[in-house]
């Protein structure tokens, strides 16, 4: 069981006690998840977005660990007043530098939030039909790690179905 | 990043903490203050020397460890001192078992049988050796980690070398019938040799090795309050082992090196706090378990215990699944709220794969990963567990409220 003592920065612990942003967002202009139970990490992020694509608020809810909790603060945190161009251009590494750096093992929890993040932003577009020339139409780093982390624990728990 | 740095924050930030129950023995534990006094005059001024030399130092080392060994073997119940062998530790104990057992008995086949719910220091040294050409045969148990007897049949043939299958499991706590499985075994094939993992047995519920029939049983010292770095395995007399390590000899044939008196001293005093009043302190542990295990089911709801109940779980065993709780943040939750526990969530591990042992018993992932593991110690009293009761729905609450489902 519990083996590697993981040496969270202070800033995941303060944020994974005290988080900001935390819940559903009721007037939420779209939402996204990322991860499944079965991973162990689930992200679900909300945005509210005005009519100049101005992100006026973000929130998430989270089944995860520290990292994932914590992560997910500062993202939402990052893109409120952003213009959604801009903030797709929040890569998971600046996420992880600003919860001052994530172990190893936990990259992927950023990684996670950030493809989270992605998604509603795929989607708030997609809703109206739109395809702005400044998104790839091919999944991002971002996307593809939440989806493969997605597919693994699926593969991983048929395996166990079929034993 | 600065490791350190960090460990030295997460340590401070916990500040003042009402109560601190350590619920890990498991994982690690304080040694116990009469353990650390038996050990200190091995440290200083007695038994310093080596007992393969022949001096006065050297032999009140000597002395030491055979008096260790004799007490020792003398609660499991060997025939002899003899058959007590120390090791660096159980892991040690059990990867000797399992390669030097196979290495020294190659001529009676090429299978190695293991329970799915076996420690990674079973595990992981039987995968090693399925790389090497040995097939290695995995029995499944059923929901409560029972070894099916009829798989174990099946398993076991002609050319089965080893069956090894722990005596108390790990992390569910179930206490195997383990002289039936020796049974089962051995009337299959009288050359299989049998080793039981007895690590998490030894010193919380009596037993017999002669009895039980096994060739092989590991003990373990840290799971008992003693030092780390020191375990045993009882051989036997009349079954070989081979070396997997090579070196000068001591007073070891099993592995070569120096001897750790110390660490053997504090190991002997560890087993005979633990061995005296056992039924009694076993009595108290199962009314401390039981009653975490029923106020947490009935309080905390979305709650499922993992192993079973009563006389066949291990007394200090406590394992308990919460849904919608992801197991890292709330061994982290905890804590902070001064209760120290492990979990068998893929987050507290460097894989994506959560506690083999919940998932052989049948547990989804996602009840893996909520997973709570607490073993208790005869030191705890009324007071730990009301508290620990206290702040469990309290920090249950807050994860699941963060929780999107």
């Amino acid at each position: 069981m519990s083996r590697v003592p993981l040496p969270y920065s202070q800033k995941i612990l303060e944020l994974f006690r005290n988080p900001k942003n935390l819940g559903k967002l009721e007037d939420a202009t779209v939402m996204a998840m990322a991860g499944s139970p079965a991973c162990g990490d689930l992200i679900a992020i909300y945005l509210k977005v005005d009519d100049r694509e101005v992100v006026e608020k973000a929130t998430f809810e989270s089944y995860g660990c520290a990292a994932n909790i914590a992560t997910a603060s500062v993202l939402t945190e990052i893109v409120k007043g952003k213009r959604l161009p801009e903030v797709w251009r929040i890569g998971w590494k600046e996420v992880a530098k600003e919860v001052g750096g994530l172990p190893s093992v936990k990259l992927h929890c950023g990684i996670l939030a950030t493809g989270a993040l992605r998604r509603a932003i795929r989607n708030f577009y997609r809703k109206r039909g739109l395809k702005p020339d400044w998104m790839p139409e091919g999944l991002t780093l971002e996307e593809r790690q939440a989806l493969e982390e997605e597919k693994l624990a699926e593969v991983l728990s048929k395996r166990l179905k079929l034993e | 990043m600065n490791v350190l740095m960090n460990v030295r924050e997460l340590i401070k930030a916990h500040g003042d903490i009402e109560r601190e129950v350590y619920l890990d023995f498991e994982n690690s534990g304080p040694v116990l203050p009469e353990v650390i006094e038996a050990m200190l005059p091995y440290l200083r001024e007695r038994g310093y020397g080596n007992p393969t030399i022949t001096h006065k130092p050297g032999w009140e080392a000597y002395e030491a460890i055979m008096e260790a060994s004799e007490e020792i073997a003398g609660y499991i119940k060997a025939s002899s001192f003899e058959e007590l062998h120390f090791t660096h530790s159980d892991t040690e104990a059990n990867n000797i078992a399992l390669l030097g057992g196979f290495s020294a008995n190659r001529k009676l086949g090429r299978r190695v049988v293991i329970s799915k719910i076996e420690p990674l220091s079973i595990l992981f040294p039987a995968q090693m050796m399925r790389k090497n050409g040995v097939e290695v045969v995995e029995v499944p148990v059923n929901n409560e980690g029972f070894v099916l007897e009829n798989e174990l049949l099946k398993a076991v043939d002609d050319e089965t070398v080893i069956v090894s299958i722990g005596l108390v499991n790990h992390e569910i706590g179930t206490i195997q019938p383990i002289k039936e499985l020796v049974e089962v075994v051995k009337e299959r094939n009288p050359c299989t040799l049998f080793h039981t993992d007895a690590s998490d047995a030894y010193g919380r519920i009596p037993f017999d090795v002669r009895e039980l029939g096994v060739d092989m049983a590991t003990l373990c010292s840290y799971k008992i309050q003693g030092p780390r770095d020191i375990g045993a395995l009882y051989v036997r007399e009349g079954v070989k082992i081979d070396r997997i390590l090579e070196g000068p000899l001591g007073t070891e044939s099993l592995w070569p090196g120096l001897e750790n008196v110390p660490g053997i001293v504090g190991f002997q005093m560890a087993s005979r706090l633990a061995f005296e009043n056992l039924h009694e302190k076993a009595r108290r542990l199962k009314g401390f378990r039981d009653m975490l295990i029923t106020e947490i089911l009935e309080k905390i709801p979305e709650t499922i215990l993992n192993g079973p109940r009563g006389d066949r779980r291990a007394p200090d065993n406590v394992n308990i699944s919460f849904l919608r709780c992801e197991g890292e943040a709330l061994t982290i939750e905890l804590s902070l709220r001064g209760v120290y526990v492990s979990s068998g969530s893929a987050c507290t591990r460097r894989l994506l794969q959560p506690s083999h042992v919940l998932l052989a018993i049948g547990r989804k992932y996602e009840e893996a990963h909520g997973s709570v593991l607490m073993k208790l110690s005869s030191k705890h009293g009324f007071e730990d567990i009301q508290y620990v009761l206290k702040v469990l729905p309290q920090a249950v609450g807050r994860l699941r409220s963060i929780s999107p489902f």
